[in-house]
């Protein structure tokens, strides 16, 4: 399944409104021949995962400005390991203090973005982490 | 600068009025007819600097270049206009006295007031929210005794979106982001010692800002303080959340309407307080350039104007309370220039399109605040200073209040130190830099006054497209403004990516110390469980029936465009129905707006 294209979940959790980054990161994923699906904002746990295991993606990368990522991250990780979809690889970006990377880390988040990051860096990630599922 | 002839072309000269039409129309038609033909520089100056400006780049500059080529091919704005090396007099042949004026006068560019800062400073307000009503009540206190002159309200996303506290959507987000809202209860606690006739109040909420509103009047009136003595401003500007900040509720429509029923309603019984901040704030954090911010901005205005006239309103009874909310950027003159021509946009707008007569109808008063989107998070100490120099150029703008950002806004909601650090910025330019002595200090630079004119042609061009697709609620349903303002970011990004835009500590002059160390503000998640915990005591002791039956009473309103919505939510939030409840019955009624995934 070499050949097949990588598949990027582009999700923005919560209520915050932010998408001015996710949208960039959707662009660049697919300026870099990814399969890209945004889902739009105001998502729960619940519709980004849903909309993980119905696209059958290979990666969910989530953008969160509002401070509730403590609270989101987990809240996806146990959803997709309840659905045994815990092969999709999580990823993030935004507004995440440095104390709370290992945390999340330690829950399965694969990888955390901060703010600096270029688009090429997470492109170069995502080459290097993500194996396309068969 | 004398008189010019008539020979000389005035470039695009926009309105041939006689400028007897104007509001003050007292000038005898003769007079007014030649000063519409006034160019600042007269016939003989233009063409001793024309030729002195060939002589001077087929000379002394050709040669410097040949020597020391410029750094760049050409140079230009961050709105992407083209700057040459200098401007003359030359370059502003068409100038006409009348797009000037005077400050306090049509159309306004030098300023809104006659004196503006040597009578009253700018108001500085300073945006504070967070955690439970009783934290931002002590933030409140702690701004006013150090000098803070108007409150300014955020509040949590639960309470922007139109959820309590307890709803599953507020997972993880109450009092984060702001304070955190579900009953009257709340802003009882929020507001608390502190007089709503003595200090002005701004409260950002706009899908929910109905309720907000009629709970500060709740608040006032248990104080003893009637409606009509309440001074302040919300935000309620949906069409803008629709282009860039996205917290909603129900579609366009239904929400403009909402917005509209406030103007309404302000205009009869709320002279002192402010409906609607069209704000560009939110269009420019979202990647927007100045130009899109100032066009899309000011096309919001109008489509507000638009519906009250629709409504058989007199245009004059409502749009001397419409405000403004401008972002403030990097780019120095490019900030200056966008709000003189705002204001001249808005005056001329405002007299030819919509009849205005009442002076106050044309002035565009504005609140503005320094770009959280210029910030960084790398050596955040740096933020300071571009906070200080966009502070400074919406001071030279002409705002009439002012936000500083904190340094550490990338990262969290400010720590008090930082707070105070920021409103520090704002007291130094207003008693140390000497910029408040003279009216509009920059009128008169060849550069700021061909930005401002060319930001303004840009502006209605823009303006004029948005037109013939049908207005601006139209244009936002296609996703027009959205689109436009995608590509601009995405722009951007790639700009400073390949490195044709330098951010000091992002992308050059990093340093292997990244003092990132810095104090944050932690939102305990107790905040959450008193928040639902006061929730469920106000719901088990409030007259059940009564809510039901003033929820009722919202309802039918929405269903009838006849209705104001105003005293029906008033009714509702007294009996403490809470937001999230009042919401659920515009969801009921228009449905919950969702917007597609385009990226």
């Amino acid at each position: 399944m070499a050949d097949r294209k990588l598949r990027i979940l582009v999700a923005k959790p919560g209520l915050d409104g932010h998408d001015r980054g996710a949208k960039i990161i959707a662009r660049a994923l697919r300026d870099a021949g990814m399969e890209v699906i945004y889902t739009g904002l105001h998502q729960t746990p619940e519709m980004i995962v849903s909309a993980a295991v119905q696209e059958d993606v290979d990666a969910i990368g989530m953008s969160i400005m509002s401070g509730a990522h403590m609270t989101l991250f987990p809240a996806v990780l146990a959803l997709l390991k309840g659905q045994k979809a815990d092969d999709i690889k999580v990823f993030g970006g935004g507004i995440i203090p440095d104390d709370d990377i290992p945390k999340l880390k330690e829950q399965g988040v694969s990888a955390i973005f901060t703010p600096g990051s270029s688009t090429q860096d997470i492109v170069k990630w995502i080459q290097e982490h993500i194996p396309a599922r068969a | 600068m004398a008189k010019s002839a008539k020979k000389i072309s005035f470039g695009k000269a926009k309105s041939k009025k006689p400028a007897a039409r104007k509001p003050a129309g007292k000038k005898p038609a003769k007079a007014a007819k030649k000063q519409a033909h006034a160019t600042t520089y007269d016939a003989s100056t233009l063409k001793q600097v024309t030729a002195g400006v060939g002589r001077w780049r087929a000379g002394t500059l050709a040669k410097s270049v040949e020597k020391m080529p410029t750094r760049k091919k050409a140079f230009l704005n961050d709105s992407g206009i083209p700057l040459p090396d200098v401007f003359t007099q030359a370059d502003r042949r068409g100038e006409r006295y009348e797009e000037l004026g005077l400050p306090g006068e049509f159309p306004f560019t030098r300023g809104t007031q006659p004196t503006m800062y040597r009578s009253r400073l700018w108001t500085m307000r300073q945006f504070a929210g967070f955690g439970g009503p009783a934290d931002t009540n002590q933030r409140f206190k702690y701004l006013i005794s150090h000098g803070m002159t108007g409150l300014s309200t955020a509040f949590d996303m639960p309470a922007l979106m139109g959820y309590d506290a307890d709803h599953p959507m507020s997972r993880g987000e109450v009092g984060k982001e702001g304070v955190a809202i579900s009953t009257l209860k709340d802003f009882e606690i929020l507001f608390d010692g502190i007089k709503l006739d003595e200090v002005t109040t701004s409260m950002t909420i706009n899908a929910s800002a109905i309720v907000a509103l009629c709970m500060y009047i709740a608040v006032g009136e248990k104080q003893g303080v009637p409606m009509h003595k309440l001074g302040g401003t919300i935000q309620n500007d949906m069409l803008k959340e629709f282009i860039a900040q996205k917290e909603w509720i129900v579609g366009p429509r239904p929400a403009v309407r909402i917005v509209t029923d406030m103007i309404e309603f302000c205009a009869r019984h709320m002279p002192k307080w402010n409906p609607v901040s069209i704000s560009g704030y939110h269009i420019r954090e979202a990647g927007a350039t100045a130009v899109q911010e100032l066009a899309f901005t000011i096309a919001d205005g109008i489509g507000y104007v638009e519906e009250g006239v629709k409504r058989g309103m007199n245009v004059d009874d409502f749009a001397p309370r419409l405000s403004f909310f401008w972002d403030v950027h990097n780019d120095f003159f490019e900030e200056v220039a966008k709000f003189r021509a705002a204001r001249r946009m808005w005056a001329k707008i405002m007299r030819d399109r919509f009849g205005a007569s009442d002076p106050r109808s044309m002035m565009l008063r504005t609140h503005a605040q320094t770009a959280g989107v210029s910030l960084t998070a790398q050596q955040p100490y740096n933020n300071v200073a571009r906070v200080a120099l966009q502070a400074l150029a919406a001071v030279l703008g002409g705002t009439q209040s002012l936000h500083t950002n904190s340094l550490d806004e990338t990262y969290a909601l400010p720590t008090e130190d930082a707070v105070t650090i920021a409103l520090r910025t704002q007291q130094i330019i207003a008693h140390e830099s000497g910029v408040d002595r003279v009216v509009d200090p920059l009128a008169g630079s060849y550069y700021l006054e061909h930005l401002t004119d060319e930001m303004e042609r840009r502006a209605f061009d823009y303006i004029r497209r948005i037109d013939e697709m049908g207005g601006i609620i139209r244009a936002v349903e296609e996703g027009y403004p959205q689109k436009e303002i995608g590509e601009s970011a995405y722009r951007f990004q790639r700009e400073v990516e390949e490195g044709d835009r330098l951010i000091v500590g992002v992308n050059a002059f990093k340093s292997d110390f990244d003092d990132r160390n810095i104090e944050l503000l932690k939102i305990d998640e107790k905040v959450a469980h008193e928040q639902v915990e006061r929730l469920e005591q106000v719901k088990a002791s409030r007259d059940q029936a009564a809510v039901t039956a003033a929820l009722a009473k919202v309802e039918a309103a929405c269903r009838d465009e006849a209705l104001n919505l105003m005293p029906p939510v008033l009714e509702a939030v007294k009996a403490y129905a809470t937001l999230g409840e009042v919401s659920d019955v515009f969801r009921k009624v228009w449905g919950q707006y969702r917007e597609g995934g385009v990226f």
